[in-house]
C-alpha cells in the first residue's frame, strides 16, 4: 500500500502551461500517474502532453462527467497561489501539492486553515510532492521517470523531508541498500507547511507496507518537538531515524544569517540544530551524522521491533 | 525587512493606534526645534536596526531644547553594534503610570498568528513568559475569518488585566493584530504600550518586521514610509564582495538559482554545492571532517552554463582558494552536464587546468551520463551516487587541505 495516493489517484495540474509544469506533467505521466486535466486561465482548449487544459476547475470537472479529481499539483506564481488553492478546495479536491515557493506566510496560513475546514490535506508549499515507488508520483519528486526509477524502488521505509533534493538522496541510499521506499514525501522547507512530520505519522502508521520512518530535518521551526511529542503520546509501531543538516549554523559566527530554506532562519536557541537533536533523542529518535549510516540503523531497528 | 522605530511608529499610527507627538530628524539643530515644539522634557532615541540601544548610550533624557540638541549631536555620532544611526527620534517624556506589552507573531506549529499581551511591559517578553507565565496572555486568530475585538479582549483578560486597562487596550491590540495581517508582518510589537497618569494609552516604542515575500504587495506602504528600492530587504549584515558578485551573476540570468555566502567562512575549500538541503548537509560534512570551507553556496532549479560558470569564477576569485569541490545531492531538475560544463568553463577562462582545480565532482542524477563524459574528457575526478555525500566531502577535504598542509 502507500499513503495519500495510490495507483487509482486522479489529479490535475494548476498552472499546467508553465515551463516547469509542462516538464512535471511529462514526468508524472511517464511514471504512470493519472492526470485528468490542467488549468491555466485563458488557455482553454489547449493540450499539454495530451492532457486537456481548462480555464477553470469547474470546466474541468464538467468535462470529467462531474467527477471531482482526487488531487491537484499547484505550480502557479506566488501571487496567485492562494486563489488557485482556494479554487481547488472549493471544488472539493482533497490532496493538494503546492510546488510554488516564496508565497507570503499570510497566504499559506489561509490556505492551510481552509484545507483543515474542508477536510483536505496540503503538502508543501515549496516542495517536490510525493512518490509511491513503482506506482505513481505527484509532483517533480525524483525527476524524469527513468531517474525516479533508479532512486526509488518499492520497499518498507517511509521518508519525510524538508528538502526535496534530500528526499531523493535518502531514498536512493535506502534503495541501494535493498530496503526501498513505501512512500516518500517532500514536505517543504517553509516556516508554515500544510503537513508536518507528526501530521503524516498516522498515515504511515496505518500503512502496512511501512516498517520504519526516516526524516530529514534542518534548524528552524518546532516541527521536531511536535514529532517528539507525538511519538511519546502514541505508542507507534514504527521506528524513526532522523538526519539533521545545518549543524554549522549553531556556530557563533553564523548567528543572524539565513541558509537554505525560509524556515532555517534560527531566531532562538529552541530551534537550533543542537536543541532539536537533543529533543529527538529524548523521544527515542536517533539522529545520525551521515546519510550512509541510515540503512544499517533502519535494518537494526526493524529487527529490534520484530523481535520484541 | 526590518523597520526603524520611527517607521514602526508611523505604521502603528496609520493603523489608528495612539502614539506620542514625536519627531524624527537626522540633524541636531532640528532636534532642538522639535524639542521646543514639544515643550517639556524629551527623550532622544538613536534610530538603529539593532538592540541594546539603552545600554550603549543611544537613549538620553533632556530637560531643555538645548540639552536635546546636545544629546542628539552625541547620539548621531554614536555607532551601536557596528550600526550607524539613521537619525534620532525626539519623543515627549511620557508621564507613565504603568507599562504593558503587546505583540503579534506567527506560530509555525499552530500555523496561525498569535497575539501576546502582558501587564509587565518594557522588558523582554521571553523573560516575562519564563519568569511570570501568569502575566502573559496568548491567543491565536484566524487568517480567514474577520477579526473581532473580543479575541483581543480574551488575550488581555488572560494576562490578569481588567478594568479600564482592559477596555482601553482591547481596540489597540485588535488594531495591531489587523495591521500584522494587512501588512504581511512577521513581527508587530508595541513595547511598551503605556498607561499615562491621565488614563490614556500610548505606544512608546514599536518594533515591526515585514516578510520579504510580502514586500511585493506592500509597495504602497514602503513608498509612503520613504523607503527606497536601494535599501532592499535590509539584511542584518553587509554583503561581502563575493556575495555581491554571486548575486549579480544570479540576477543576470533567470534560469535556475545560485546563491553564495562567505560571511563567517575563512577557509580555502571552495564549495560549489547544492541544492538547499544538500548544501547544508555538505557544509556540515566538510566541517565535521576537519575541512574549512571558503564559502557556502546553493545551486538549484537547473541553472544555465553561464550561471554555474559565474559562481565557480566568484569562488575561485576568493583569496586563498585554489581548488573547488563541486558536489550536490542527487539532482532531478538541475542537469549534471550543464553544471559540469559551467565549472569547466570557469577554470578554462581563468587559465586553470580543470583537472587540477576541480578536486572532486559529485553530482549524480539527471543527465549524468552526458556530464560524466565531459568530466572524463578533462580528466576530472568524479563520482556517482555510490559515493555518499560524506565520502565526497571527505575526499575534497583531503585533496584540498591535505595538500595545503
Amino acid at each position: 500500500m502507500s499513503i495519500l495516493i495510490d495507483k487509482d489517484t486522479t489529479f490535475i495540474i494548476q498552472g499546467i502551461t508553465g515551463r516547469e509544469a509542462v516538464n512535471l506533467t511529462r514526468e508524472c505521466l511517464d511514471y504512470g500517474s493519472k492526470i485528468v486535466g490542467g488549468v491555466t486561465p485563458g488557455r482553454k482548449g489547449r493540450e499539454v502532453h495530451g492532457v486537456p487544459v481548462f480555464d477553470t476547475i469547474a470546466q474541468l470537472v464538467e468535462h470529467n462527467g462531474g467527477v471531482v479529481p482526487d488531487g491537484s499539483v499547484v505550480t502557479v506564481p506566488p501571487a496567485g497561489t492562494k486563489d488557485a488553492v482556494f479554487e481547488a478546495l472549493y471544488a472539493g479536491i482533497k490532496t493538494i501539492v503546492i510546488v510554488t515557493e516564496r508565497i507570503p506566510r499570510r497566504d499559506v496560513a489561509a490556505m492551510v486553515e481552509l484545507a483543515d475546514r474542508s477536510g483536505a490535506r496540503i503538502i508543501g508549499p515549496n516542495c517536490l510532492g510525493l512518490i509511491v515507488p513503482g506506482v505513481a508520483k505527484m509532483g517533480g519528486i525524483g525527476g524524469p521517470a527513468k531517474n525516479a526509477a533508479v532512486a526509488y524502488q518499492p520497499g518498507s521505509v517511509g521518508v519525510m523531508s524538508r528538502s526535496g533534493g534530500m528526499t531523493t538522496e535518502i531514498s536512493s541510499t535506502l534503495t541501494a541498500a535493498g530496503l526501498g521506499v513505501s512512500t516518500a514525501v517532500s514536505i517543504g522547507g517553509d516556516a508554515i507547511i500544510g503537513s508536518t512530520y507528526a501530521e503524516l505519522m498516522p498515515y504511515f502508521e496505518a500503512d502496512e507496507q511501512t516498517q520504519a520512518i526516516v526524516i530529514y530535518t534542518e534548524p528552524g521551526g518546532r516541527m521536531e518537538a511536535q514529532l517528539s511529542a507525538w511519538v511519546k503520546e502514541n505508542n507507534s509501531r514504527l521506528p524513526i531515524i532522523a538526519f539533521m543538516a545545518g549543524k554549522f549554523m549553531d556556530d557563533d559566527e553564523m548567528q543572524g544569517m539565513s541558509f537554505g530554506h525560509a524556515g532555517t532562519i534560527v531566531e532562538g536557541k529552541e530551534d537550533s540544530a543542537t536543541e532539536k537533536i537533543a529533543r529527538l533523542e529524548e523521544a527515542g529518535i536517533p539522529v545520525v551524522q551521515r546519510i550512509d549510516e541510515i540503512p544499517d540503523l533502519v535494518k537494526a531497528k526493524i529487527a529490534e521491533r520484530s523481535a520484541a | 525587512m526590518r523597520f526603524f522605530e520611527y517607521e514602526a511608529r508611523e505604521i502603528v499610527k496609520r493603523a489608528g493606534i495612539p502614539v506620542t507627538d514625536y519627531g524624527f530628524t537626522t540633524d541636531a539643530a532640528e532636534a532642538k526645534t522639535i524639542a521646543a515644539r514639544i515643550g517639556g522634557p524629551t527623550v532622544i532615541k538613536s534610530q538603529v536596526l539593532t538592540g541594546g540601544r539603552m545600554k550603549a548610550g543611544g537613549v538620553k533624557f533632556a530637560d531643555t531644547p538645548e540639552e536635546a540638541e546636545a544629546h542628539a549631536a552625541d547620539i548621531l555620532e554614536l555607532e551601536i553594534n557596528g550600526h550607524e544611526p539613521r537619525g534620532v527620534l525626539v519623543d515627549p517624556k511620557a508621564d507613565v503610570k504603568q507599562e504593558y506589552y503587546m505583540g503579534v507573531v506567527w506560530d509555525g506549529a499552530a500555523k496561525r498568528p498569535l497575539m501576546l499581551f502582558s501587564d509587565m511591559g518594557g522588558i523582554d517578553i521571553e523573560q516575562v513568559a519564563e519568569e511570570h507565565p501568569d502575566h502573559v496572555g496568548r491567543g491565536h486568530f484566524s487568517t480567514l475569518d474577520p477579526f473581532s475585538d473580543f479575541m483581543a479582549k480574551q488575550v488581555i483578560a488572560d494576562a490578569g488585566v481588567t478594568g479600564k486597562a482592559l477596555q482601553r487596550c482591547t481596540p489597540i491590540l485588535a488594531r495591531l493584530a489587523q495591521l500584522f495581517l494587512d501588512n504581511d508582518m512577521l513581527l508587530a510589537e508595541i513595547n511598551p504600550i503605556a498607561e499615562l497618569h491621565d488614563g490614556t494609552f500610548v505606544a512608546l516604542d514599536a518594533h515591526m518586521e515585514m516578510e520579504n515575500e510580502g514586500m511585493g504587495r506592500q509597495k504602497a506602504l514602503i513608498k509612503a514610509l520613504g523607503i527606497g528600492a536601494e535599501e532592499g530587504t535590509r539584511e542584518t549584515y553587509v554583503p561581502s564582495a563575493f556575495e555581491e558578485a554571486v548575486s549579480a551573476v544570479d540576477a543576470a540570468d533567470h534560469r535556475g538559482v545560485i546563491q553564495g555566502k562567505d560571511n563567517g567562512f575563512d577557509g580555502t575549500i571552495g564549495l560549489i554545492i547544492g541544492a538547499g538541503g544538500g548544501s547544508l548537509t555538505l557544509t556540515d560534512a566538510v566541517r565535521q571532517q576537519g575541512g574549512k570551507p571558503a564559502n557556502y553556496s546553493e545551486i538549484g532549479g537547473n541553472p544555465s552554463v553561464a550561471k554555474a560558470c559565474g559562481l565557480a569564477k566568484a569562488v575561485l576569485a576568493k583569496d586563498g582558494v585554489e581548488k573547488i569541490a563541486v558536489m550536490m545531492s542527487i539532482v532531478s531538475n538541475t542537469r549534471v552536464d550543464i553544471v559540469a560544463r559551467g565549472v569547466i568553463k570557469a577554470c578554462l577562462e581563468l587559465g586553470k587546468d580543470p583537472a587540477e582545480t576541480i578536486a572532486i565532482f559529485r553530482i549524480p542524477g539527471a543527465w549524468e551520463e552526458e556530464g560524466f563524459k565531459i568530466l572524463d574528457k578533462y580528466g576530472i575526478e568524479y563520482c556517482d551516487r555510490s559515493v555518499s555525500l560524506w565520502e565526497a566531502a571527505g575526499r575534497a577535504v583531503a585533496k584540498i587541505q591535505g595538500e595545503a598542509a
